[in-house]
C-alpha cells in the first residue's frame, strides 16, 4: 500500500500524511480483514476437513458411543480456540504491516523509526483500534463455527471431506464482508469517525 | 413392497437367562427406502447372537438404532430394561457405558496416541472406577486383554488393520460393558489376523460374561462364535435358528449365505 500510494502523494506534496493513512486504514480494515481471510483459509479448511474425516471415519460415532458428547469436545473448544486467536493475530499482523510500511517509507524517503511511529500513534484514536478488535472476535468466531459445522455435518466419504473444507472457505469467507459490513455499519452509529 | 416368508426354526432354551436386550417391529426408512420393516430381537445375557445379511439388508442402520446414532421411525428397543428410543441425552450417555461398540473400521481417534484413545471414554466416566486419577492400571489391563501392552505409546497410524482391531476392542473393553456390538469384526482382515480376531472375542466373553451382537458376513466367525443366528432379509428376520440348523436349511435364501 506504502508503495503504491506513495507516487500520488509526492504529487500534492502530502508525503507525510504517509504514516497516518496507512495507520487508519490497517488498524481499521486491512489489517482484520486481510488477516480473518488468511485465517479462514487456513483454519475454516483445516478443521472442515479434520473434523470431516472424523465423521466418515467413525471417529466422532465412537465419541457419541462412548457416552461423551463430541459436540462439547470437538466444535466448542476449536470455536473458543478460533474467537480468542483471530484478535491476537491481528494485532500482531497490523503491527507487521506497519513496520513494513516504515521500512518502505525510509528505503523511498528520509524518515527516522521514532517520527514515523510518532506520527502513527498521533493519528490513531481508541475509536480506531477497538471496534477494529472487538469485530475480529466475531470473524474468529464465525470461522470457527463455519469450519466445525461443514466437517461435522460431513457425508460422501472422502469427497465429501474436500467438500467440507472446500465450502468452509469459501462459506466463511463470505460470511466475513457480511459481519464487516455490520460491523463498519454498527460503528458508524456509535462513532464519530 | 414384497413380502417374504419368515421361516421360523424352534430355539429350545435350556436355562433361562436375563434379557439384556430387546428390539420389537423396528422400522426404518429413508424417503421411499424402507430398510427396516419390522425387525425383532432378544438377546440374553452372556449370548453371542450373529446376525447376518447382504449389504444393504438395515444391519448397519439396526446397529446404530441401537445406541441412539440413529432414530427409528417406529418400534422399542429396550437394553437392560430401558428404552433407548426415550432417554433424555444424560441417561443415554450413562447407558452407553453399559454397551460396548467395535467400529467395522476400528475408528481409533488418530491424533492420540493408544493410551489417550484407552483414557478417552475414562474422562466422564470415572466414577465407575471409584474416580481415580491415575487410569494407566486399567489402559494396561485392557491392553493386555488383547495382547498389545507394548504399543501404548504408538499413534494409531503406526498400527497394523489387526492391531487397530484390537486396539479398538481394548477400548471397547475399558469401560467394562455388558453388551458389546461387533460391526463387522472381520471385514478387511487378512484370513489369519480374522482367525486370531474371533479368538480374542471368544477369550473376552469368557474373561468378562458379556452379551455379544455380531454382525458379520464372515461365515467363519458365525460357525464359531454364534449361540445362534438371525438372517436379515429385506429388513425382517428371515430365519433364526444355530449355525448348523440355518446351515442345514433347504431356503434358497438361507442356503445362499452359507455358499462361501
Amino acid at each position: 500500500m506504502t508503495l503504491q500510494t506513495r507516487p500520488t502523494l509526492e504529487e500534492f506534496g502530502a508525503e507525510s500524511w504517509m504514516p497516518s493513512m496507512v495507520s487508519i486504514s490497517i488498524i481499521r480494515e486491512i489489517g482484520p480483514v486481510i488477516i480473518a481471510l488468511t485465517f479462514a483459509g487456513r483454519i475454516a479448511s483445516g478443521i472442515g476437513a479434520e473434523l470431516g474425516s472424523m465423521r466418515v471415519t467413525e471417529q466422532i460415532d465412537a465419541m457419541e458411543v462412548s457416552g461423551t458428547n463430541p459436540f462439547k469436545y470437538l466444535v466448542v473448544t476449536r470455536v473458543l480456540a478460533a474467537t480468542l486467536m483471530l484478535p491476537i493475530l491481528v494485532l500482531i499482523g497490523d503491527a507487521i504491516a506497519l513496520y513494513g510500511s516504515y521500512i518502505i517509507e525510509n528505503i523511498k524517503g528520509e524518515v527516522s523509526f521514532l517520527l514515523y511511529f510518532n506520527k502513527v500513534f498521533d493519528s490513531l484514536e481508541f475509536s480506531d483500534l477497538i471496534p477494529a478488535i472487538i469485530k475480529t472476535y466475531f470473524f474468529g468466531f464465525a470461522i470457527g463455527l463455519v469450519g466445525c459445522f461443514k466437517g461435522y455435518y460431513c457425508d460422501k466419504g472422502t469427497v465429501g471431506v474436500g467438500l467440507a473444507a472446500n465450502s468452509a472457505v469459501v462459506f466463511a469467507s463470505m460470511l466475513l464482508f457480511i459481519l464487516d459490513f455490520i460491523a463498519v455499519f454498527i460503528t458508524d452509529i456509535f462513532v464519530e469517525i | 413392497m414384497e413380502q417374504t416368508q419368515n421361516i421360523s426354526i424352534e430355539k429350545k432354551e435350556l436355562v433361562p437367562r436375563k434379557l439384556m436386550l430387546e428390539i420389537k417391529d423396528l422400522r426404518k426408512s429413508f424417503g421411499d427406502n424402507h430398510v427396516l420393516n419390522g425387525f425383532n430381537l432378544r438377546l440374553f445375557e452372556g449370548e453371542n447372537l450373529v446376525i447376518m445379511g447382504k449389504s444393504g439388508s438395515g444391519k448397519s442402520v439396526m446397529i446404530k438404532c441401537l445406541v441412539g446414532l440413529m432414530q427409528p421411525d417406529r418400534g422399542s428397543i429396550m437394553v437392560m430394561g430401558k428404552d433407548i428410543t426415550k432417554l433424555r441425552q444424560t441417561a443415554l450417555d450413562e447407558l452407553r457405558t453399559e454397551i460396548g461398540f467395535l467400529f467395522q473400521g476400528s475408528a481409533l481417534y488418530d491424533s492420540m496416541t493408544v493410551r489417550e484413545n484407552l483414557e478417552f471414554p475414562l474422562r466422564r466416566h470415572k466414577h465407575k472406577f471409584g474416580n481415580i486419577s491415575d487410569t494407566t492400571q486399567i489402559v494396561t489391563e485392557a491392553l493386555k486383554s488383547v495382547g498389545l501392552e507394548h504399543a501404548i505409546n504408538l499413534m494409531p497410524s503406526e498400527l497394523s488393520g489387526g492391531m487397530k482391531r484390537r486396539v479398538a476392542l481394548a477400548r471397547t473393553l475399558i469401560l467394562k460393558p455388558k453388551i458389546i456390538l461387533y460391526d463387522e469384526p472381520t471385514s478387511g482382515l487378512d484370513p489369519i489376523t480374522a482367525k486370531e480376531i474371533i479368538e480374542l472375542m471368544r477369550r473376552i466373553q469368557a474373561a468378562y460374561q458379556t452379551s455379544a451382537l455380531i454382525i458379520t458376513h464372515d461365515v467363519d466367525c458365525a460357525r464359531v462364535v454364534s449361540e445362534r443366528m438371525i438372517l436379515l432379509v429385506d429388513g425382517i428376520n428371515y430365519a433364526e435358528g444355530t449355525f448348523n440348523e440355518l446351515a442345514q436349511s433347504k431356503d434358497e435364501k438361507v442356503r445362499a449365505f452359507f455358499k462361501q
